[in-house]
Order: C-alpha cells, then sequence, then structure tokens
C-alpha cells in the first residue's frame, strides 16, 4: 500500500533530516513508527502524502508515484486520511461542516449525503451532540476525535496520523486511542507517528525506530519490544519505558 | 470676532452639501475600497504566491505607491489616464476620461497597496497548519485559499480593512485638485461663493469628525463581535 524507498530530504544545502528511509506498510497493516523528537518520524510521515517535498528516493501510494511532476496530488491527498498533532480543525466552520467540507469540494458529493456521512462518522466518536458547535467550544480530545471523523469522512485508503496524542492532556489521551484501536481492529491500513508504546503493543504489527533521520530499527511487534537490536532502540525503549 | 458669523448658510446650503457633495465623497469611497480589497487581495496572493517574479513585482507596485503622496497620485492619474487609454485602445486622440473615473481608478489602485499589506498579515497570521490540512483533505491550492485561509485571514483583519476604508473617506477630499464637487469641495465652493469660509470649513469639519468617529466606534463594536474563538 505504501511503498517508500531510499527517501533523502534535505533542508537547505546541508542539513539532511532523511537518510536513504526505506519501509513499507501493507495493506491492513497497522505500523508505529518512534524515536526521539528531530528524528525526523513526522517528515518521514508527512512525506507520504506530499505535505513536505523530498529530493531522492521514491514514495508509491497505493500503485502511485508520489513524487512524480504529473501526479494529480490534491486526488491522492484526498485518498489518504491525516490526523495532526494539533488536531487543526478549521476554526471558523462548525463540526458538521468541518465533516462536510471536503466531501462536498473535493469528492463532489451533494449537501445531504455528505451531513449524512458526517453525522455517521460523528456517531461513531460519540460526538453527535456537538454537531453545531464550534472547534474551540470542544475539549482537546474530542476535537482530535472530530479530526479522525474528518479524515475517516474521505474513506480513505489509509490513515496516517501525526503525534495524534502529544498535544493532548493525559486523561484525554485514551478516548483518542480508542477510536484508533477500533480502527485498527476494523483492517485500516494505518501509519502512526506516536510514543504511546501501549497502543504500540496492542494494535501494532511492526515499529519502526527512527533516529538522526535513519531507520534504524524495522522490526515485528514483538521482536521490538522483546529485543531490540539496537543499541540506540534499546536505549530508547528504557527511557520512555522506565516510568 | 464671531458676530458676524452667519450659520444660515449651512442651513441653506444643505441639499446641496449632501445630496451632491456627500453622496459623491461616500460613492468614491465605497467603491474605492470595494476595488482595493479586489486589486489588494490579488497583490497580496502574487506576494505570497512563491513565485519569485510575481512577489517581486507586486512588491515594487507597493513600495512604490506608497512612497508618493496621494494628492500627487491624484493629479499625475488624471493627466496620464486619457494618455495611457490612448495607448491601450490605439486610438487616434487621448481618451477623455471623466474626473470621477479618473480619480476612482487613482484612488482603487492607491487603496490597493495598502489594503494589499492587511491582506498580507492576516493571511500570513493563519498558521501552516491549516492550509496543510486542507491539502490533506484533497483541497486544491485555490480551494484551500478560498474556504479556508480567506475566511478566516479576513475575520482577522475586517477591524484594519474598516480603519483604512475610514481613512479612505477622509482622503477623497483630496479630489479637490481635481475641483471636484466631492463633499468639502462643495463646502468650499459655497465658502467661496458666499464669502463664508469659516463657517463653512468648520461645519465640514465637524461632518468629517462626527461620521468617521461613529464609524470607528462601529468597527469596535464589530471587532468584538466576529473575532473567531481559538
Amino acid at each position: 500500500m505504501i511503498e517508500i524507498s531510499h527517501v533523502n530530504k534535505w533542508y537547505g544545502p546541508s542539513f539532511q533530516v532523511l537518510k536513504d528511509c526505506t519501509t513499507s506498510v501493507a495493506k491492513g497493516e497497522v505500523v508505529v513508527v518512534c524515536g526521539p523528537s528531530g528524528s525526523g518520524k513526522s517528515t518521514l510521515i508527512k512525506c507520504v502524502n506530499a505535505l513536505e517535498p523530498f529530493q531522492e528516493g521514491q514514495i508509491i501510494l497505493d500503485g502511485i508515484k508520489v513524487n512524480d511532476p504529473k501526479t494529480d496530488l490534491p486526488k491522492l491527498r484526498a485518498r489518504v486520511g491525516m490526523v495532526f498533532q494539533h488536531f487543526e480543525l478549521f476554526p471558523h466552520l462548525r463540526i458538521i461542516e468541518n465533516l462536510c467540507l471536503a466531501q462536498e469540494k473535493v469528492l463532489g458529493r451533494s449537501h445531504d449525503e455528505a451531513m449524512a456521512k458526517g453525522q455517521k462518522l460523528l456517531e461513531r466518536v460519540g460526538l453527535t451532540v456537538h454537531a453545531n458547535k464550534y472547534p474551540a467550544e470542544l475539549s482537546g480530545g474530542q476535537q482530535q476525535r472530530v479530526a479522525i471523523a474528518r479524515a475517516l469522512a474521505m474513506d480513505p485508503i489509509a490513515m496516517l496520523f501525526d503525534e495524534p496524542t502529544s498535544a493532548l492532556d493525559p486523561e484525554m489521551i485514551s478516548e483518542v486511542l480508542d477510536v484508533m484501536v477500533d480502527l485498527a481492529h476494523e483492517g485500516m491500513t494505518m501509519m502512526v507517528v506516536t510514543h504511546e508504546m501501549g497502543f504500540a503493543s496492542k494494535v501494532a504489527h511492526r515499529v519502526i525506530f527512527m533516529d538522526k533521520g535513519e531507520i534504524v530499527e524495522d522490526a515485528l511487534k514483538t521482536d521490538f519490544f522483546g529485543s531490540p537490536r539496537s543499541e540506540r532502540a534499546q536505549k530508547f525503549l528504557s527511557k520512555i519505558l522506565s516510568h | 470676532m464671531f458676530d458676524n458669523l452667519d450659520f444660515d448658510v449651512i442651513r441653506r446650503s444643505l441639499p446641496y452639501l449632501f445630496l451632491d457633495g456627500m453622496s459623491f465623497t461616500l460613492m468614491l469611497t465605497g467603491l474605492s475600497a470595494l476595488g482595493g480589497l479586489v486589486f489588494g487581495t490579488l497583490i497580496a496572493l502574487m506576494r505570497l504566491s512563491g513565485y519569485k517574479l510575481l512577489g517581486r513585482v507586486a512588491g515594487l507596485y507597493v513600495d512604490f505607491m506608497r512612497s508618493l503622496p496621494l494628492v500627487l497620485v491624484i493629479f499625475w492619474f488624471y493627466f496620464l489616464v486619457p494618455y495611457i487609454g490612448q495607448w491601450l485602445t490605439g486610438a487616434a486622440r487621448p481618451i477623455r476620461v471623466g474626473a470621477f473615473t479618473s480619480s476612482l481608478v487613482t484612488f482603487i489602485m492607491f487603496e490597493a497597496a495598502y489594503f494589499s499589506e492587511i491582506m498580507r498579515a492576516g493571511i500570513q497570521s493563519i498558521s501552516k497548519g491549516q492550509p496543510a490540512a486542507a491539502s490533506a483533505l484533497g483541497l486544491t491550492y485555490s480551494q484551500s485559499m478560498r474556504y479556508i485561509v480567506l475566511p478566516q485571514a479576513f475575520r482577522n483583519m475586517l477591524p484594519v480593512l474598516l480603519t483604512q476604508t475610514i481613512v479612505l473617506f477622509q482622503d477623497t477630499s483630496l479630489v479637490y485638485v481635481l475641483s471636484i464637487p466631492d463633499f468639502l469641495g462643495a463646502a468650499s465652493k459655497v465658502a467661496q461663493r458666499d464669502g463664508r469660509l469659516v463657517e463653512m470649513y468648520l461645519f465640514a469639519a465637524a461632518v468629517y469628525f462626527v461620521i468617521s468617529c461613529v464609524a470607528s466606534y462601529g468597527v469596535r463594536r464589530l471587532q468584538a463581535r466576529i473575532a473567531i474563538v481559538r
């Protein structure tokens, strides 16, 4: 589904953020990407739907080359859902309008169709009563669930999550993770940048560990948590699991 | 010294001052603000487009307009527009352009420079995550601008745009150099004709003052109402 091969990316002439990154996500697979901050994991996931350009290598998404200048990027992006660290709901639109806008403008669905789909997804994330509120009236956890629903409204073939819980207060993290766990159980293809190792051990198939722009470790979940091969991954794990 | 003032001259000239003068001033202000907004948005988008050449041209235009006194621009435009029109249409003689059209074009171009800077700041005030989220949903650049960025930017900058329009309302009085009877021009005409300079100019000042003050108060009220809660 997602094939990343030999991706190199530089900021400016000398600062390399991604170094020869190669990995893949199969259909129905849940892959967690972790690593210290500044390791390039968010950058990598943003390369997948071309929100970030890269200079070398290639990424193929459902058979379409992302970094081909001829690729219709908006069309490609419409097929992959993305959830951001800071939710990025549209503050001037009501919750239901946040869910309907792209359905109507990008997929060309009728207003009624979009509304029905939006209502259904709001119900799914348990926020039906908030349909006519504005994003600022909701808590962080609720906003992030709306953001997930907004992405799902486009019937994506895969979902990308960029640190979906790291801007949340601790008591709101689980309500977001619950939605993500359900998604994973339904067989959604997911690539998730997160530090939530509980989530990783529960639903991930594979774990990728990045450090300084490199994919240091790309292993099955059991191997990763059982016996990470690299010293850097061991250190990282011992640090975040020690409390 | 105020013994021989005759304030009745104001009452007698009210219909002329307001029906002719003020309606002209308000029309010129409104149309200039509208045109300035359209062209200002275009210039702002050019500057933010990421195309170096477009940005450079727009930047030069803004700097040029902002470096000239408005009254000179009005003056020059009045003389130059007929020749530019001739050059554009290939006519044999300079195109006849009325004083109203000429001053309207001038104000639109001048205000576009100021409005574009306000718009640019407004657009830049929207965090990058918003257009990124719009792109991630599959919206094109123009859709993301139209549905996500501009509506938010507009709410942020509306108070500043309106305040600039109040300044524009006062600036329109500069068309007196073209002897156009706007509100001040009309007051000035009556003042000269009847020899009532003090009365008429006092009255004109009071009218500009009251209208601008009320409008400013309105802008503040509006600002409180439309702010987006974050």
